[in-house]
Formats: structure tokens, sequence, C-alpha cells
């Protein structure tokens, strides 16, 4: 049986009059990926921070590992890893330098680093100065700090932000491995479709609360979306494309022709007798469908 | 590694590694210890210049009292020339029995200290020639005075207020970036001690202002400048300390309150600078206005800076420690406890 790792339970915190987290609850078992979305000002963050312990809530309690994270508690922090902001270094110090003094922080011992430098890809980085790195060697750095003494749970405050698409693809290699490794991830971000692939479960979170909570394929399916197949231009005209199969509604434009469907099959086979498959592409709906279901809005990250 | 050891390295580290700190700790209060250990060197020893001509027992005896210094000219013509033109102040001239004295008219008080010298000489002179002994004996012997030689005052007084300076922000500067930076942060999910991090804090303070101490000390003490320290140097040890400590108190009180490094440098300012100028650390106190002296009893740099020139230049016993000592530790606990007070972990 798999046990609880982190319980959030009807968590509030208000500044002012905002309520930026207004009655949180949810709980994420040991070893699942739990992805935490929505735009920015959802109230992630200060989820985050609050679960972390390092915010007070107003109300509602917060179990990580059977333990009150607030007040500062000794005996739990060895046990969780937080990633934080990409600043969040001492000044002139090297990658590998930074790393050997958060290890001694928790008693870890200097070869640590250099097994956490090699997990991040930043070994041949070792002896540059924080200020000297990339963003993406930065954001993966506050990654092996957060790894160090090899915590139990593992909090990401939105890792991939501002990164460029390769650096966010070989930070998801990282973040898999974490997980191969047992670990309970938290993460938040507000790329939608990073979310869908690699998280377990995700909870849509705007204004403070949470919308929905499963995992990724099940809230896609809950919307009872279209399914809509992209061609190319050209080989097959509006008239011809109405009149297949399955076919609800057809829209052209200058590049391709776009056929919404509630019967995919039919359209897809009918197409594929008549060789009608150049730049095939089927899009079925996504996170951002379902944001967009859910608050009547657009998403905008 | 400990976590106090590595947090000490790495606190070191980013001391020796900054350039501009290294700067402000080191080169600038020495080149305000070179600069006023220059200027006032010769304070006090500078010698009165006049003109001679021929030679006899006069002459002679004009050198030997050693207040003098004398220039030799061939004619009295050309001497009262010079005397004349305002280059010198008097000339002597001295031709078989027959001694000539003229001075300038323009420098009353400097008239009257030659003429002095001169007719002093003169009588002696005449007294000699006469064979008989003499009635009166002088008794000259000097005596040690309580105003210090300027190396002696200007020494302890900057390296009192250059420790002062770095252990304030030190301690304020690295809170507030450490804060700002989210390193803070990442200690508080650290399971350490907070007296560890503020130990390791203070005993890198401390180390940076012994090198400091002994940098200055030991440039004062190049025979250029000619500081003297006294048999009883080492009870300014523990003023020394308890005085860093109470300016690392007031950094953490900075420190505190502001939320980014350019406010924490221009408070640490703020606090420093009138201390520096009211404490005695360019000139000596006793030579300011009552006024000024007694303000200046409220700020810890002017009793670090009495402590230690107590102890290392005026070379006065156990005794005087006593009030440094009390009014330091109490400007420790009373900061100190502010400080611990209202610390922020990071902004609200």
């Amino acid at each position: 049986m798999t046990q609880t790792a982190i319980t959030v339970d009807d968590v509030r915190k208000s500044y002012g009059d905002l309520k930026a987290v207004d009655g949180v609850s949810f709980s994420v078992d040991e070893g699942e990926f739990f992805g935490i979305l929505g735009p920015n000002g959802a109230g992630k963050t200060t989820t985050l921070e609050i679960i972390e312990g390092l915010r007070q809530p107003d109300g509602g309690t917060v179990r990580l590992l059977g333990q009150e994270p607030w007040p500062r508690n000794t005996a739990l922090l060895p046990r969780i890893g937080v990633q934080l902001q990409a600043t969040a270094f001492f000044d002139k110090l090297s990658a590998r330098e930074q790393l050997v003094t958060f290890a001694s922080l928790y008693g870890v011992s200097a070869a640590r680093a250099d097994e956490m430098m090699e997990l991040v890809g930043l070994t041949d980085k070792a002896d540059t100065r924080e200020d000297k790195l990339s963003g993406g060697q930065r954001q993966r750095l506050s990654i092996a700090c957060a790894l160090i003494h090899d915590p139990d749970i593992v909090f990401l405050d939105e890792p991939t932000a501002a990164l460029d698409p390769q650096a966010r693809r070989n930070l998801w290699d990282v973040l898999r491995a974490i997980q191969d490794r047992g670990k309970t991830i938290l993460y938040t971000t507000h790329y939608l479709d990073e979310a869908e692939i690699l998280c377990d479960r995700v909870a849509i979170m705007d204004r403070g609360r949470i919308l929905a909570l499963d995992p990724p394929a099940t809230l896609v399916r809950g919307l009872d979306a279209p399914t809509r197949v992209i061609l190319e231009r050209g080989p097959l005209t509006e008239a011809d494309a109405k009149a297949l199969p399955g076919a609800d509604e057809v829209v052209v434009d200058d590049v391709s022709l776009t056929i919404t469907t509630r019967e995919p099959a039919d359209l897809l086979s009918a197409l594929a007798e008549r060789r009608a498959l150049a730049g095939l592409q089927v899009r079925t709906a996504t996170l951002e469908d379902v944001f967009l279901e859910l608050t009547g809005r657009e998403y905008r990250a | 590694m400990t976590a106090f050891k590595s947090l000490a390295t790495a606190m070191v580290k980013i001391f020796y590694r900054d350039k501009a700190t290294l700067f402000f700790t080191f080169v600038f209060p020495l080149m305000f210890l070179v600069v006023f250990g220059l200027l006032f060197r010769d304070v006090g020893t500078s010698k009165t210049e006049i003109a001679v001509v021929g030679n006899g027992p006069v002459i002679t005896g004009l050198q030997q009292t050693g207040a003098l210094e004398l220039t030799r000219f061939r004619t009295v013509e050309e001497a009262v020339q010079k005397v004349k033109d305002g280059d010198l102040p008097a000339m002597v001239a001295e031709e078989g029995d027959k001694v000539t004295y003229r001075f300038a008219q323009s420098d009353q008080t400097q008239a009257s200290v030659v003429s002095g010298i001169v007719q002093g000489v003169i009588s002696y002179v005449n007294q000699q020639a006469t064979g008989q002994p003499e009635r009166y004996t002088l008794d000259a012997r000097n005596v040690e005075d309580s105003s210090l030689k300027p190396i002696q005052y200007i020494t302890p007084g900057i390296m009192s207020w250059g420790v002062a300076v770095s252990a304030v922000f030190g301690a304020a500067l690295t809170l507030v970036s450490w804060r700002r930076k989210q390193v803070l942060r990442r200690i508080r999910l650290a399971p350490v001690a907070v007296p560890t991090v503020l130990t390791a804090r203070v005993v890198v303070t401390v180390g940076i202002a012994i090198a400091q101490a002994l940098v200055f000390i030991g440039v004062g003490l190049l025979p250029l400048f000619g500081l003297r320290l006294t048999g009883t140097w080492y009870l300014a040890i523990p003023v020394f300390l308890l005085g860093i400590l109470a300016f690392f108190a007031i950094g953490m009180l900075v420190g505190a309150f502001c939320k980014t490094e350019e406010a924490a440098t221009g408070a640490a300012n703020i606090v420093v600078l009138p201390m520096a100028f009211l404490s005695g650390t360019f000139f000596p106190i006793d030579q300011a206005p009552p006024w000024m002296r007694t303000i200046s009893e409220i700020f810890p740099l002017r009793h670090m800076n009495d402590g230690i020139m107590d102890f290392l230049v005026r070379g006065k016993d156990a005794g005087a420690l006593v009030v440094p000592c009390l009014v330091l530790t109490g400007f420790i606990l009373v900061v100190g406890s502010i400080a611990a007070r209202v610390f922020q972990w990071e902004d609200a």
C-alpha cells in the first residue's frame, strides 16, 4: 500500500483583502509526481511555501510525512528538499562550492556534491562562479541544491520558467530521473503542456482555489471535446471534406484544412482510403482546454 | 565538514573574492593612516631658521642650543637683505667682540623667541668670559606629558574606525544580501541551528578585524611613522573584541531594517561616519570643544577608541578596562537583543 507523503487540508492564507489561498485540500502519495497548475497569481507559490513551512497558514493543516512543517521543524527539514529561485546562491562561489556548502548544512559529505553535479549535468561547470552560469545551468544547480541531502519529498517552484526549449527538455530528463529514484515530487508550473507530460496527477488552481484534480488524461477526457484533424491545404476541397463520414465542421486557412470530428476512427479511415493524409496532425483537447472550460477564460500563463 | 566550518569558509571566500570589500577593509583606512601619519609626522619639531655671518663663541653657542637652524652667509649685507626680503626672521653676525643682531618686525612672536635665545647665549658667553663660577644653576629636564605624538593617536583611531566599519558592513550586507537572494531561506530550510550561522559570521568578522589590526599597527610601527606601543598593549584586546561585537550588533540591526544592499550601505554610513568624526578617530578628542566631547560619550566608537588608546599607547593599567568594557558590553546586549527581536528571515 502506498503511503501518503503530503496531506493538505483546507489551507487558507489572505493578504489584506486578497485571498491568496482559499481553502485548498489535497494529498500526494509517496513516489507521486504531482503538479499544481495555474496562471501567475493563482496562489501556487503561496500554497507551496505554506506546505514547505516557510509561511504560516491563516487556517487549515499541513502534514508532511506525518509531521507539521510550521513552525520550523528541524526534524522534518532533512527529509524535504526545496528548489528555490535561480538566484538563491552565495555570492562569488563556484557551482561546486555552493553545493559543498549546502551539503555541509545537512551534514552530507562533499562527495555527494559531485554526484549531484553529475545528475544535473553540471560536472564541466563545477568551478564556474554562480554569476557566470546560464539561466538553465543555474536552474539545474538550484535543483541539485534541493536534492543534495537525498530528501524524500522534493518541492519545485516553476523549475522550467524562463528556460529555452532545449534547456527545458534537459530539465525534464532530470526531473524524471528524480522520480525514478522513488522521490515524491510536488511542483508548480504555468506550462500546461509540460504538466501533461510529466505529472501523475495535476491540480488546476485559479484565484486561490483548486478547480480540478486528476491525472491529466482523465481531465482531458472528461472534457468530451471533439478531435481536430489537420491536413495540408490543397488535395482535399472544403466541400469534399464536409462530405466525409464523421466530419462536423471544416475550416480552411492559408496552409491547412482543419476538420472537427467526434468520430475520429470513421474520419481517419475514410481519409486513408482516399490517400489524403498529407501533413496529417490529430489534435485532441489539452489541459489548456480544460482550464478554459473550468474558468471560462482563455489560459494566459 | 561541519556546518559551522563550511559556512565560515564560504564567508571568508566571499570576503576575499570581493575586491571592493578588500579595498574598504584594508587599503582605504590605510590611506588615511599613511596620509595623516606623514602629514603630522614633524609637528612641533620644526626649527626656526636664521642667518649667521662670521664665527665666534656666540655663533657656536647658538648652534649648541639646538633650537635654531643656522644658515651661513658671507657678508652682513647679504644676510640683512635676506631678513628684509622676509625669507628669514633674523640674522646674527659676529665679528671680534661685536655681535650684530637684526630681526624682522613683522612677526613679533617669532622675533621675541629668537631674541630670547640670542640674548641667552650672549649672557652665557659673557658670564663664561668673566671666569667667575655661576651663582645660579638651572636644573632643566623634560617630562612626558599626556599629549601624544600624532601617530600615537592616529593609529588606534584609524584602527578602531576601520574595524568598526567592516564589522557593521560585514554584518549588515551579509544579512541583507542573503535575505534578498534567498540564501537565508535555504539556510532556514536546512537543519542548521541559527546560532551556528551567527557564530560563523562573528568568527569571520573577528578574524578580519584581527587582520586589519595587524596591518594597521604593523604599518604604524614602521620607522617612517614611528608608532611606539606601551607595555600594557595586550590589555587593549578585550576592548577590541567587545568593540567588534558592538559594531556587529549594530550591523545586524541595520540589516534587519534594510531591504536592499544600497539602503544598508547608506544606513551603515549614517551610523558610522558621524561617530568617526566625533569620537577622536582623526584627531584627539581632548582637543575638541566640550559639547562635542559630551556627545561623543554616547558613541561606542569613542569608548572603543579610548579603551584601545589607553593601553596601546598610554600604558594605563587594568583599572582602565572597567569603563570601556562595561559601556561596550551594555551596547552589545541592548542592540543585540533589539536586532534579534526585529530579525526577519524574509521580506514580509
